[in-house]
């Protein structure tokens, strides 16, 4: 902070000291990563299991829960904080390596067991004896990420106010209020660069200085937390939701201040109960403190959220449906061209609306200034960008790296590359309106501008790695699946078009296609992406054309030859044994459902192709290897 | 019934910004939202009975047929796709009897696909009445169902 900044409010003070407690106590702390990743994983076992144990012990040790530190793969972690010493992060734990866990604690000791690295603490010794416990800048997950916006989830606990507060929290939000005006504010944001995370990339500091120039009937302003993460294969909000609510309410609230808005909603989608449970918190305990409703820390400024949920339509990421879902009606888009959001939005106001990463960077940019959120990333997308690094690849989780970092660094550096080392054949970026980019330009540096010149586009942040079992007909058919059914049907060009899309790439995926039916796929993708009417379905075509593009002779394989060499497209493969290899275990006729494989104990099996629905349950349990797919 | 309802509308509101949270949490208290659930919602916000039906269609979160005594929901990301959620999704369609969206004949088990849950880490996910199941298989899908239906046939015994 600089030294302009008058005097932190008390209850701020007080909320720091507090935190300070919970955060760095004098005694062991213990805190569980308890986000969807961690209790899909077991962590509510863990987290009794350290419960029970502690108490049973008589050890002095506080017990916590915590978000996600992104390491999703080797969940359930403990982070575990003895004083004095750095933090310990113990990965893929279970409740019986929690007790060995408290053993150990309870003998004064820091185990190496289990212990994925330590983290550096200021003032704190290093855990562990002749580097037995490896820094986290060892571990390649973890070596080339620089956290900023994740910086706390993994280590504070989500529901704690007090936390959030004692590792800087509402200091920006103090320094906006007490020393900067709205417009100094908007000039921050603009210096900084900062660009809308949930995929389109408009400038926000612009968006936001449009909307407190347009005019408003009443002088009402909206603001709008776009949390309905749709994409499939992208979680970052979730991520940041469930780790690190209240920055982004700080960064509401900022926004709010800026713009000149006194409400604000977060639209949340109903596939993250976790998430909203959480933020629903946030609010409630923020409003309880004074730093949301009437008069915040006393400065004559007022602001209030409301929290939406979602029902399961993707399009309503989309902005005009989105505002018309919070408004009570069917969530469906509207033209665009003569109705822009931040001038006649939410209830006909002018609204800013900003997904979730977006908002919670804009505390950092107060509070560390400017230049120095411009000085990450590239010329033209600065900061930092968290990425769902998922699929086909070894280490899964959420990162956070600088833009500009290559797809090849993320994938090998941080994911280790495919896992059981298959080859590396594509990445998928941005969801339903990205593309496939091949491993021929794994180079492309990710941010705003260079993936959508390889036909895909950075989007949101999911990136879906797929290795040579991934077929990109499949891949495309999928797509056209998901949009058919997320389709609004208000335009015919998306919702009639992607239908043919989708039937046309069924028949390529069956072999019923014919060489025309891939020139007709791509003049339909180019009618649907010119005719639609919002940019769920101007995006639409996108996997086909991408896949299209560079897959082109996987396609031709299908048509001319039937074959997926893949060995994905069910209608194409066939299953059989290899009778010299076939050992007689039985375990495929224990696996397959409809009892098509038949052979004597340790003699050779054979399947009825008649009976076999391809469903591939042999093939995976085969230990000898010797179901053949074809 | 009807007073129940009316209470969730008091708690948000008689408004048609209220309508999302309106339905959802009435779905929460009666496992479905019925024709009469409907109508009294639609009168008492003050909207038309084709508008709430129609809002009431549009998003897949809501159901307007009562549901299984548990709900199985199967992952169908791109992440839990490139990792064989297709598969693990015919395993439980089979295992069940069911497709997507429809409810077992004994009432037992609901089945529904989901676009995305944002578990993909640890896809395949399979969620079982919030409980969620990462890295699934086939086979583990279909001993998860037996195992639940297990668990409903000694929970009879008791």
């Amino acid at each position: 902070m600089t030294d302009a900044t008058p005097t932190l409010p008390q209850v701020l003070q007080e909320l720091r000291t507090a935190g300070m407690d919970s955060l760095r106590p004098t005694r062991p702390r213990i805190a569980v990563g308890t986000a969807t990743c961690g209790l899909a994983s077991g962590a509510a076992d863990v987290l009794a299991a350290l419960r029970d144990g502690v108490a049973s012990r008589g050890l002095d040790a506080l017990v916590t829960e915590t978000g996600c530190i992104g390491y999703c793969q080797v969940e359930p972690i403990v982070d575990v904080l003895v004083p004095g010493y750095h933090r310990v992060l113990y990965s893929t734990m279970t409740p019986a390596k929690a007790e060995a866990l408290l053993n150990s604690l309870a003998q004064g000791r820091i185990p190496a067991e289990d212990a994925l690295c330590q983290i550096p603490m200021e003032g704190a010794r290093r855990a562990g004896t002749n580097g037995s416990i490896p820094l986290l800048a060892d571990v390649p997950f973890f070596a080339s990420q620089v956290k900023t916006v994740t910086a706390n989830c993994g280590f504070i606990n989500p529901t704690s106010i007090e936390e959030y507060a004692a590792v800087g929290g509402f200091s920006a939000l103090w320094k906006v209020l007490s020393q900067m005006s709205p417009e100094d504010v908007i000039e921050a944001v603009k210096a900084s660069g900062l660009r809308g995370r949930g995929g389109a990339g408009f400038p926000t500091g612009r968006k936001w200085e449009s909307c407190r120039r347009a005019e408003s009937p009443d002088g009402i302003r909206y603001l709008i937390c776009n949390a309905d993460e749709g994409d499939p294969g992208a979680y970052m909000d979730r991520g940041l939701l469930e780790g690190s609510p209240y920055s982004v309410l700080e960064g509401m609230i900022i926004g709010a201040y800026a713009i000149g808005a006194s409400q604000g909603y977060v639209y949340i989608r109903h596939e993250y109960p976790l998430a909203r449970r959480l933020l629903e918190n946030a609010i409630a305990r923020a409003r309880e403190v004074g730093l949301l409703g009437e008069d915040i820390l006393g400065t004559g400024f007022s602001f209030d959220i409301e929290v939406s949920q979602g029902g399961g339509a993707f399009v309503c990421g989309e902005s005009t449906a989105l505002v018309a879902s919070i408004e009570g009606r069917i969530g469906e888009p509207r033209d665009k061209q003569h109705l822009r959001t931040v001038q006649s939005g939410l209830f006909g106001r002018p609204t800013v609306l900003n997904n979730v990463e977006t908002w919670a960077n804009v505390p950092l940019i107060i509070s560390n200034g400017p230049q120095w959120f411009a000085s990450m990333g590239t010329r033209t997308s600065t900061g930092t960008k968290v990425f769902s690094l998922v699929g086909q690849v070894k280490n899964t989780g959420l990162i956070e790296v600088p833009m500009g970092m290559t797809l090849r660094q993320i994938i090998y550096e941080l994911g280790g590359g495919p896992p059981d080392g298959k080859r590396l054949k594509a990445v998928q970026t941005g969801g339903p309106s990205g593309g496939c980019i091949p491993e021929s330009l794994m180079d492309l540096p990710v941010d705003f501008d260079a993936l959508s010149k390889a036909g895909s586009m950075m989007g949101s942040g999911g990136m879906i790695v797929m290795d040579e079992d991934t077929c990109m007909v499949d891949v495309a058919k999928y797509f056209m699946a998901f949009l058919m059914e997320e389709s609004c049907g208000k335009c015919i060009p998306c919702r009639e078009g992607v239908k043919r899309m989708h039937q046309i790439l069924t028949d390529i995926a069956e072999g019923r296609a014919s060489q025309q039916s891939l020139s007709l796929l791509e003049e339909l993708a180019e009618v649907v992406q010119d005719a639609s009417l919002c940019g769920l379905g101007k995006t639409a075509p996108n996997p086909v054309l991408s896949t299209i593009r560079h897959f082109r002779s996987e396609y031709e394989q299908h048509i001319l030859d039937r074959r997926c060499p893949a060995g994905v497209c069910r209608a194409l493969l066939r299953y059989s044994i290899d009778a010299d290899l076939c050992k007689g275990c039985g375990a495929c006729v224990d696996a397959c459902p409809t009892g098509a494989i038949s052979g004597e104990l340790r003699e050779a099996h054979s399947i009825t192709q008649d009976l076999c629905i391809k469903c591939g349950s042999c093939f995976d349990v085969c230990p000898a290897k010797a179901v053949v797919r074809a | 019934m009807e007073h129940e309802i009316d209470q969730i509308i008091d708690r948000h509101g008689a408004k048609p910004t209220a309508l999302m949270a309106i339905l959802q949490d009435v779905q929460q208290a009666h496992g479905y939202l019925s024709e009469d659930a409907l109508r009294r919602i639609a009168y008492r916000v003050g909207i038309e009975v084709p508008q709430i039906y129609g809002v009431a269609t549009y998003y897949r979160s809501l159901r307007l047929k009562p549901p299984g005594r548990h709900s199985i929901v199967a992952c169908m990301g791109t992440a839990c796709h490139v990792r064989n959620s297709p598969r693990v999704l015919d395993a439980l369609k089979q295992e069940l009897g069911v497709e997507p969206g429809e409810t077992t004949s004994d009432g037992l088990f609901s089945l529904d696909s989901v676009n995305c849950l944002g578990a993909c880490a640890l896809g395949p996910v399979v969620v079982v009445d919030g409980r969620y199941y990462a890295r699934m298989t086939p086979l583990k899908a279909r001993r998860l169902v037996q195992e639940y239906r297990q668990r409903v046939g000694k929970e009879a015994q008791k």
